[in-house]
């Protein structure tokens, strides 16, 4: 039966390694739990600084922008995008007839009566080589005394209240 | 800017190419924020090269722009700020070495050119403080309306010019005794792009030439000539239109008649010989050339809606200008012109310079308020608070400026 002693110290050596198998990884569950937004944080970490993300925004707005520019048909609140011409079924008329020469911001930017826009075809066919219209010139006349007529203000408008952006002036130390 | 607009610019701009491909972009939502497909993107140039970006565009062809009245508060105006009025385009690959002036019409004892070297060199080099003004600024607010830019209050600008005195040049020349006017030509091309055709080719009575303060120019506030602002060589003439200033100056005629040149005639920069009544037609042989340009004045400090507290002054700033000798006086008001307060007027640096004025406004009570300024000048003009007389091309409106404040 002596033979038969049972060896107890590879037990005592299984025993010990499990306690400590179980201590590091409780170590490290413990350091896990307790870095776990610092890790989350360097895992996620940006891959652009601050300052190229916001080169990367301003440059994807300007390319929709342009997008949206560049779309011919694009109409909006009444407004051709692409010329910021009033829409109208004869658009496409007051477009190839003005504005091979010069912007369309010389119309939108103006207010005449029908005469007035009359005169200003016949100066720009005297002075400027705008080729004569056509069958095209009432349509071009209509549209344009339709969208772009004066309006009466007398001899001096109010201020564009409404367009006004208010905003707070901080005078700091200006004011005694 | 949050990300749920961010998220919106994002996919419209995906919609967007898609739509333009004519095919959806796959996996196009996985794409970083920002970031542009390659082979679509496309630089974005300034198309106004070395102005400002917060400049009002009136008019894209030809390039006109002026600028917001709260960014002309400094003393001398930033070239990046200097309003635009072009006719033409201006023209490309400037080589300013090989650049060459020449001086000559029937007027002129003979034909003589200069190169830019050669003028700096030859001749006193000179600055002066001179403010530029559109003929046509403020035309935005005639009623009946007339044709052209829009102007508002900004085609205006002071700026320190160098170069050389025009007259030291024309003397070199030689002037005859039968010489009446000088015109102006310029390297800029006609919008149509006819080569036979010159965009704009005015000038001045030769008195005004020889002035002391006119000028061929190459320096605007001691660096080069901003591209669209006529570089590398213009006139300056301070008092007249703007446009009697010619840029990409490439040759100067001595005429013995008024000069003929494109928009010296018809009604283009004239207004009636005689006084009319709002929207009356004028015949072109009514229409006088105009030479002066009248007093006026501009607020530029605070930028229009200000709202300041009930216990605060309120400090204003701005410019006064007029062709005479100098502004003697500049007033405003706060209750549209029922009463007037003078401001602190600076000294001119020199004939045409314009001048800054300076006052703490005190207000009675909360609620809104306009700000008018109007300025006198020492020959006793000054400015009126409506409209001044209506003329068919809209040119000259010099009524006071009126910005908006709120007391809260």
């Amino acid at each position: 039966m002596e033979d038969h002693r049972y060896d107890t110290s590879d037990s005592w050596r299984m025993l010990m390694l499990m306690i400590n198998l179980v201590v590091v990884l409780a170590v490290l569950a413990f350091m896990y739990l307790s870095l776990e937004d610092q890790i989350n944080d360097f895992l996620n970490r940006p891959k652009y600084t601050q300052e190229q993300l916001d080169k990367l925004t301003e440059r994807g707005e300007m390319a929709q922008a342009k997008a949206r520019g560049d779309n011919w048909n694009l109409i909006e609140n009444g407004i051709h995008v692409k010329t910021g011409l009033k829409a109208d079924k004869d658009l496409q008329l007051v477009i190839g007839a003005c504005t091979s020469c010069h912007s369309a911001k010389l119309i939108t930017q103006n207010r005449a009566t029908r005469s007035g826009w009359e005169n200003l075809i016949d100066w720009m066919q005297e002075t400027q080589g705008l080729p004569d219209l056509g069958i095209r010139e009432p349509a071009i006349v209509n549209y344009l005394a339709k969208h772009y007529a004066p309006e009466e203000v007398g001899r001096r408008k109010n201020i564009d209240v409404a367009a006004i952006k208010w905003y707070i002036l901080d005078l700091d130390d200006e004011s005694e | 800017m949050s990300n749920q607009r961010r998220k919106f610019i994002k996919d419209s701009i995906l919609a967007s190419l898609g739509i333009s491909l004519g095919t959806n972009i796959v996996f196009g939502h996985n794409l970083p924020e920002g970031l542009e497909l390659i082979g679509l993107g496309e630089s974005m140039d300034n198309q106004f090269p070395g102005k400002n970006q917060l400049m009002t565009v009136l008019n894209d062809r030809p390039i006109n722009m002026e600028t917001p009245a709260h960014l002309l508060n400094d003393s001398l105006t930033p070239n990046d700020l200097f309003f635009v009025r072009n006719n033409g385009l201006p023209p490309v690959n400037i080589d300013p070495t090989k650049w060459k002036l020449t001086i000559t019409g029937e007027s002129a004892s003979k034909t003589k050119s200069y190169t830019i070297s050669e003028l700096k060199s030859k001749f006193e080099n000179v600055s002066y403080d001179i403010t530029l003004e559109c003929g046509g600024n403020g035309r935005k607010e005639f009623s009946p309306p007339a044709k052209g830019n829009q102007w508002s209050v900004g085609a205006v600008g002071c700026v320190k010019w160098t170069g050389v005195r025009l007259k030291d040049v024309l003397n070199d020349v030689g002037i005859k005794s039968s010489a009446v006017y000088l015109g102006y030509y310029g390297a800029d091309t006609h919008l149509s792009g006819d080569p036979g055709k010159d965009s704009i080719s005015r000038g001045v009575p030769i008195a005004k030439a020889l002035e002391e303060e006119s000028m061929i120019a190459w320096s605007m506030n001691d660096q080069d000539l901003p591209m669209l602002n006529g570089y590398p060589l213009r006139l300056v003439f301070g008092g007249y239109p703007a446009s009697c200033s010619g840029k990409w100056l490439e040759k100067i005629v001595i005429r013995d008649q008024v000069h003929d040149g494109q928009k010296m005639l018809g009604t283009a920069y004239r207004t009636p010989c005689s006084p009319v009544a709002p929207g009356e037609k004028v015949d072109e042989k009514d229409m006088c050339i105009i030479e002066d340009m009248p007093v006026k004045s501009l607020i530029s400090f605070p930028k229009t809606g200000a709202t300041i507290k009930a216990d605060q002054l309120l400090p204003i700033a701005g410019h006064a200008w007029t062709s005479g000798r100098e502004i003697t006086k500049v007033e405003y008001s706060i209750d549209f012109g029922v009463s007037w307060k003078e401001a602190t007027v600076s000294e001119s640096t020199n004939r045409y310079a314009w001048q800054h004025f300076d006052a703490k406004v005190s207000f009675p009570q909360t609620g809104y308020y306009e700000l008018w300024a109007r300025a006198t000048d020492s020959d006793g003009n000054t400015q009126p608070m409506l409209l001044p007389g209506w003329n068919p091309k809209g040119y000259l409106n010099n009524a006071c400026h009126r910005i908006a404040v709120k007391i809260s």
